[in-house]
């Protein structure tokens, strides 16, 4: 609660249009430690790992022609949004990717610190950084080829904002990897009362339904904003296997992957793939 | 926030392998010659010395082993079997086993022309990896001379200044520390020990005699033969056209007396376990030729062409040796950071000629499940996929090690009803395709 307090004084426009929920923010500062428990309140996120790294890595290899199955994401500079304790950070820094991991908790940052610190390679290669996504657009503008925000605008105070932010710091061409939960009847039901109340899948009051985003609205936010929206993924969790896999249907969680508009008013057949890269994903689904 | 010094801590790796012999030596191979490997650090830890396999005597050495198929492959995919082809081994395209007490008998024949297994002597298996090591250098680090005494183990969730990674301590003092420790250390492993993974065993009061034997006269020899004797099984393996290694498993004081005796005695001892008939009795003989009919009545095609083993002339000097067999199973193959594979996750009787092609298949196992961590940028030491090597290893080891350990108890014994039940089993098991197709 004090470095919270200490965030406001410290940061005066965080009162203007801000993508960080404080409400959001106490929550997951409450769990700072939990994090790398594989088997605690965040094993579902640890093995959304197996369907999300491989989405991200396979989509990323089919847009380049030059790359070391040894080394696959080398030179490659990510940014991930809402890092939390490093979960996604360090698999993406593991295949080769220079990340930057940001998120507004402090607790979560000293906590992913930590964790890399122990592994030379990742040390050098994750940066991680306490702050907002408005706060590093100045300094990164057009720095990233690909920003992941996974499973967080589900926790965003303004989406627009956040996705307006993301195309700034993205180089033309970049991708934007998003995964989130839909607004239905159905991720009420099982993505708040089952998977919270019920059955624990999720730490009680982690998620709240008013907040989640449908991928229609999702889509039109990204096209509005200078993206091509590429690939839509349905995903689920079975909680007896503890494993995610892919699904036709988007009524649950879904996955996204958009490219920014490219600087070039022409686009070669190489530079925007039309075909879904992904070669596990479904159809496109769409609406 | 403190970031740990790395510069003080000891050295890091990605795997380090513990125990040199063809298991330890083809796991490190296999995985530095992974693609996703490439960018990683792999350490091998062997006790003894290296040695040197630039020169391979004339005289074929007593230790070998019957590699199947599936292991020549996994060999090859570290690109070790063409040197192994390029040195020696024996392809045998028919197994003929048979028991001591009555005449039934099963014979192991692929229906295409293809190899039912080599016989390659473990010298030329180590020679072939060692190259294959060599080859990749920069990738796999081998230890030579360097016995790790110690380990300490990380807790599972990592709590604030402990190091997440296993502490290996070797003899001379140096640490090394790694993500993921493969214990490939044989039956007495220290990192199973250390590891404190409950293992199953059981000493069998026998010893395998093994020696290099000279035929009486050259022929193709490209049969392996086994024949159960009360006291154990005697098995034949061809080396080539002119010589076999002896692999004799017998009671503690019956292989002394083997290894004592003159050659000339040991020479009758062989040829007599194969040729006589001491230990028929007409009883079995009966009710194994009636049952043999039966057979011929219901499936015409029944019992294939029994051929006669070699008979052997001489045994190389200096080649017998023995060592005591037992058995082993762990209970669990893997822990955080930590998996078994070989002799020191299980132990096998050498009657079914398993023992390193169950090691070799844990290989292939664990590192088709390290590589897909590898390239999912998972870190290699989880007990995620870990679980999975164990899950399918376990399920292919425990039954075929339980059924050689049947086995080993069934023909221990002249007891009627016994000899009886294993005569109309292995007839009734030799005429059934289907059966002898999966084993």
């Amino acid at each position: 609660q004090l470095s919270l307090f200490r965030f406001t004084v410290k940061r005066p426009f965080s009162t203007s249009h801000s993508s960080v929920d404080s409400k959001e923010m106490k929550k997951f500062q409450l769990l700072a430690h939990k994090w790398w428990d594989e088997e605690g309140e965040y094993a579902a996120l640890h093995s959304m790992n197996d369907i999300r790294v491989p989405f991200i890595r396979d989509t990323l290899l089919s847009m380049r022609s030059n790359y070391h199955l040894g080394n696959p994401l080398s030179g490659m500079k990510i940014l991930d949004v809402g890092c939390g304790g490093g979960l996604l950070s360090e698999p993406l820094g593991r295949l080769g990717a220079s990340v930057t991991g940001i998120d507004p908790v402090e607790d979560n940052i000293r906590t992913a610190d930590r964790h890399k610190s122990f592994d030379p390679v990742l040390a050098k290669r994750i940066e991680y950084k306490s702050s907002s996504l408005e706060e590093i657009v100045e300094e990164s503008m057009e720095t990233f080829d690909v920003i992941v925000a996974s499973e967080v605008v589900e926790h965003v105070a303004d989406l627009e904002t956040f996705i307006n932010c993301c195309s700034q710091v993205l180089k033309p061409e970049g991708s934007l990897f998003i995964t989130t939960i839909n607004k239905t009847q159905l991720s009420y039901v099982l993505g708040i009362v089952v998977a919270e109340k019920i059955m624990g899948i999720v730490p009680e009051g982690t998620h709240e339904w008013e907040k989640f985003v449908p991928p229609e609205e999702l889509e039109h936010l990204l096209e509005s904003n200078g993206f091509s929206v590429k690939t839509v993924n349905g995903m689920l969790y079975n909680p007896l296997s503890g494993s995610w896999s892919w699904t036709e249907s988007t009524s649950l969680n879904y996955a996204v992957h958009a490219v920014k508009a490219g600087a070039r008013a022409q686009s070669h057949p190489t530079d925007t793939p039309e075909t879904a890269p992904a070669q596990h994903s479904a159809t496109a689904a769409t609406a | 926030a403190p970031l740990r010094s790395a510069a003080s801590a000891p050295p890091l790796y990605d795997v380090v392998v513990s125990g040199g012999g063809m298991v330890g030596s083809a796991m490190a191979a296999v995985l530095g010659h992974d693609i996703h490997f490439h960018d990683k650090k792999i350490a091998l830890l062997e006790a003894g010395p290296r040695k040197n396999y630039d020169h391979m005597p004339d005289s074929y050495s007593n230790r070998v082993s019957s590699i199947s198929p599936g292991s020549a492959t996994l060999l090859s995919s570290c690109g070790a079997w063409d040197h192994v082809c390029s040195l020696r081994l024996k392809p045998f395209r028919r197994m003929q086993v048979w028991d001591a007490c009555s005449e039934a008998m099963i014979v192991f024949e692929k229906d295409d022309l293809d190899d039912m297994g080599y016989i390659v002597e473990n010298d030329v298996i180590m020679s072939a990896l060692t190259k294959q090591l060599d080859a990749v250098a920069d990738r796999v680090e081998v230890f030579y001379r360097s016995k790790a005494v110690g380990y300490t183990w990380p807790l599972p969730s990592h709590s604030c200044d402990t190091s997440p990674w296993v502490q290996v301590e070797l003899a001379d003092g140096r640490r090394l520390q790694t993500k993921l420790l493969i214990g490939a250390d044989g039956h007495n492993s220290v990192v199973r020990k250390e590891a404190e993974i409950k293992n199953i065993e059981h000493q069998y009061d026998q010893s395998a005699v093994v020696a290099t034997l000279h035929l009486s006269e050259a022929t193709d020899n490209n049969v392996a033969w086994q024949r159960f004797l009360p006291t154990g099984p005697i098995a034949l393996l061809p080396l080539s056209d002119t010589a076999s290694s002896l692999v004799w498993s017998t009671s503690h004081d019956h292989a002394l007396e083997l290894l004592a005796m003159d050659e000339e005695s040991f020479v009758d001892s062989i040829n007599s376990a194969f040729w006589s008939n001491i230990n028929h009795s007409d009883f079995i003989d009966t009710a194994g030729a009636m049952f043999r009919s039966a057979i011929s009545l219901l499936k015409p095609s029944g019992t294939a062409v029994r051929q006669l083993p070699p008979s052997v002339a001489k045994v190389d000097p200096e080649s017998r040796a023995m060592f005591p067999l037992g058995m082993g199973h762990a209970t669990e193959y893997v822990q955080h950071r930590v998996a078994l594979i070989g002799d020191a996750a299980h132990r096998v009787h050498p009657l079914a000629g398993q023992g390193v092609n169950l090691g070799f298949g844990d290989i292939a196992c664990l590192a088709h499940h390290l590589s897909a961590a590898a390239f999912n940028g998972s870190d290699l030491g989880s007990l995620k996929h870990l679980l999975k090597f164990e899950t399918e290893r376990q399920r292919h080891n425990v039954s075929l090690i339980a059924a050689t350990d049947v086995l080993k108890r069934l023909y221990s014994t002249t007891l009627a009803p016994l000899v009886l039940l294993r005569t109309w089993g292995l007839q009734a098991t030799n005429a059934l395709p289907p059966v002898k197709v999966s084993i």
